[in-house]
């Protein structure tokens, strides 16, 4: 690491534990920010450096979401009554029994999804291009169907998640939520950033370009694959659980399994930023959710028309993202070795 | 659950039924997308949305007091011209790039249609009311809304003309030459560009067709298109590109599928049973698939 990565490193790091005092009005929506951090990143694992362009990490995340609400109830109360009740609270969960429920519940909401992952890894990785796509996308629109059938869980109704107890500081909510999902984004961070300097990384390159070039030089394509898979699904279902516990309702297709929101925002925001880079999906996390918010506060109602028209004008004329555009505008800086003569063909071939 | 299904047969009797006429619209929104598929290798999320505005072409009819059946003739009119300006303005700069590029985009275009028609019809569930009455089959214990024969009839009939377009006319021979060999077609003086734009336009007056008849015989609402698209996506890769008696049989075979999960499971879990068939049938594609390449070891 040199000198200028560790100054950056340190001024991201103390602008974000100092951001929650700095805007303290804004503490919900920093929070959502980190979780969009999170997944996008991971989502860039597979999707951008793997090439397997899944719609369906939304199930992990959906999955992390009622895994962690039920667990937390669950430690303390009888299940089925909670959800029964609905918003009338017949139990209230002390200060000591809800951290320790959201911790158990962060570590099930974790783990559960990737060892799904895992398990249905072998069979769904098998598919190839638009036919992985499309099964993910069903797969997550599956779940939320389901999920809205299961008595235990809410059903239509949803699910109310337990209430932040009475710690006694207003803001003690919004800091705690925003420091475990600032956590989890330094986590998430670090690990993909120490993946990506490892060869790791490099088979997922390696799939991504030629998966049969890949598989005849002896890599177990298969198992690189199911692992990478089970990353992304790690880091969501921990997304999931946080993101449940901020919003304080889950419903089954709204909030939990919204293959039509969060489900695409992932992708588009790993797309924006520029697919297979560390810092693109980080950059095109931030900028969708200021264009999102800004969107949501001013256009109310007209969101989802915006929603529609920036997928296709991102799709259709970054398709490379931002780093992708500056990454040929300034080539020397991601350390490519360029011939002024040769560019300058290029320029007049142009 | 619920095994009343096996207890009355009639019941299964019904079942079956209505799960073939309602495959056999299934498989004529199947077939546009098979048609799409095939020449532009395009795979379009907004299919179901196209469909349901279909439907609500005819509704609006309906409500300004003209029968929903005339909107089998006007839906496809109107759609097929919104199909080639949907190409114009997105699809012709996503057709030569990779798969998924077209997938999210159609993906953009399916949730503004959706939006669009939340804020133009409201968020009700709403059908046309045909008036064509019902028929009593077996002792009265079969209940068979004419609606539906009415529309598997249709769509059996545009389906065969649009066959036999296909075969005979000079832009249909040259849709098949296109989806053949774009290239090829090119250099022998085709104008792919134009082939393209028709074939979305004349994807799009399909799903006009099976949304109007949709909007007659069951219900319309602006966020049910993507089980729609699923269903034909599902019957496509069950058949295979170009395999129209496939399309046909799987398209019944869907539907008689989703009667069945609607009576035993209940109706609650209908959608689901779709996406989750649809997660079946790639896995076992990919099984079978990975077996055929063993061999080839």
């Amino acid at each position: 690491m040199n000198k200028n990565n560790l100054i950056l490193y340190s001024c991201i790091l103390i602008f974000g534990l100092a951001a929650p005092f700095l805007f303290p009005a804004f503490k919900v929506q920093l929070s959502i920010l980190c979780v969009l951090i999170v997944l996008a990143s991971t989502w860039n694992i597979q999707g951008g450096e793997m090439g397997y362009n899944s719609f369906g990490n939304i199930l992990f995340y959906g999955l992390g979401m009622y895994l962690c609400a039920s667990v937390q109830v669950g430690m303390f109360f009888p299940l089925a009554e909670w959800t029964e009740s609905g918003g009338e609270k017949t139990f209230v969960h002390t200060p000591t029994q809800f951290f320790q429920g959201m911790a158990v519940g962060l570590v099930v909401a974790a783990i559960v999804p990737t060892i799904i992952a895992g398990l249905i890894g072998y069979s769904i990785l098998g598919l190839r291009g638009h036919y992985f796509a499309i099964c993910t996308l069903g797969l997550g629109v599956a779940a939320g169907e389901i999920s809205g059938g299961i008595e235990i869980i809410g059903a239509g109704q949803g699910f109310t998640t337990p209430p932040f107890p009475d710690v006694g500081s207003l803001e003690a909510r919004g800091e705690f939520f925003y420091f475990l999902s600032f956590f989890t984004l330094i986590l998430t961070f670090i690990a993909v950033r120490s993946i990506y300097s490892t060869r790791f990384k490099l088979i997922l390159n390696a799939i991504r370009d030629n998966e049969d070039k890949a598989e005849a030089m002896g890599i177990e394509t298969m198992k690189y694959k199911i692992i990478g898979w089970m990353i992304s699904a790690f880091f969501c279902g921990l997304a999931g659980g946080i993101m449940g516990g901020l919003v304080g309702y889950i419903d089954s297709t709204d909030v939990a399994f919204d293959g039509r929101e969060m489900g695409v925002f992932m992708v588009l925001m790993a797309i924006l930023g520029g697919k297979g880079t560390l810092w693109g999906p980080i950059i095109g996390a931030t900028i969708f959710h200021i264009f999102k918010e800004g969107f949501w506060t001013f256009f109310l109602g007209w969101q989802y028309v915006a929603l529609g028209v920036l997928i296709v004008v991102i799709v259709i004329y970054f398709p490379e993202g931002i780093m992708g555009w500056l990454r040929e505008k300034y080539p020397e800086r991601f350390g490519e070795v360029v011939d002024e003569k040769d560019r300058k063909a290029q320029v007049e071939l142009k | 659950m619920d095994f009343m299904v096996f207890q009355y047969p009639m019941i299964t009797v019904q079942a079956c039924l209505d799960g073939i006429l309602l495959g056999i619209l299934f498989a004529l929104i199947a077939y546009g997308m098979a048609l799409q598929w095939g020449v532009m290798n395009i795979i379009n999320i907004a299919q179901g949305d196209l469909v349901i505005l279909g439907g609500y072409i005819a509704y609006f009819m309906y409500l300004y007091g003209i029968h929903p059946a005339w909107g089998v003739i006007v839906a496809p009119v109107i759609m097929y011209f919104l199909g080639v300006l949907i190409y114009k303005l997105v699809i012709n700069k996503v057709v030569d790039r990779d798969l998924f590029i077209s997938i999210l985009a159609t993906f953009g275009i399916s949730i503004l249609f959706m939006q669009l028609m939340n804020f133009a019809f409201g968020a009700d569930v709403v059908l046309a009311n045909s008036d064509y009455g019902t028929t009593m089959l077996f002792n009265n214990n079969v209940v068979l809304p004419n609606s539906k024969l009415f529309s598997a009839f249709i769509s059996i009939l545009f389906a065969i003309c649009l066959v036999i377009y296909m075969k005979k006319s000079k832009l249909g021979r040259a849709i098949r030459a296109t989806a053949q060999n774009a290239r090829a077609a090119k250099i022998l003086g085709v104008d792919t560009e134009k082939v393209y734009a028709a074939t979305f336009g004349i994807n799009a007056a399909l799903c006009g067709v099976a949304g109007a008849l949709i909007s007659i015989t069951f219900t319309i609402h602006p966020y049910m298109g993507l089980p729609y698209t699923i269903r034909s996506f599902m019957i496509v890769i069950v058949a295979g590109l170009g395999n129209l008696p496939g399309v046909a049989m799987s398209g019944m075979g869907l539907g008689v599928f989703e009667e069945f999960a609607d009576y035993i499971l209940g109706t609650e879990f209908r959608i689901g049973s779709v996406f989750l068939l649809l997660v079946l049938i790639l896995v076992y594609r990919r099984f079978k698939l990975s077996r055929k390449r063993e061999y080839l070891k």
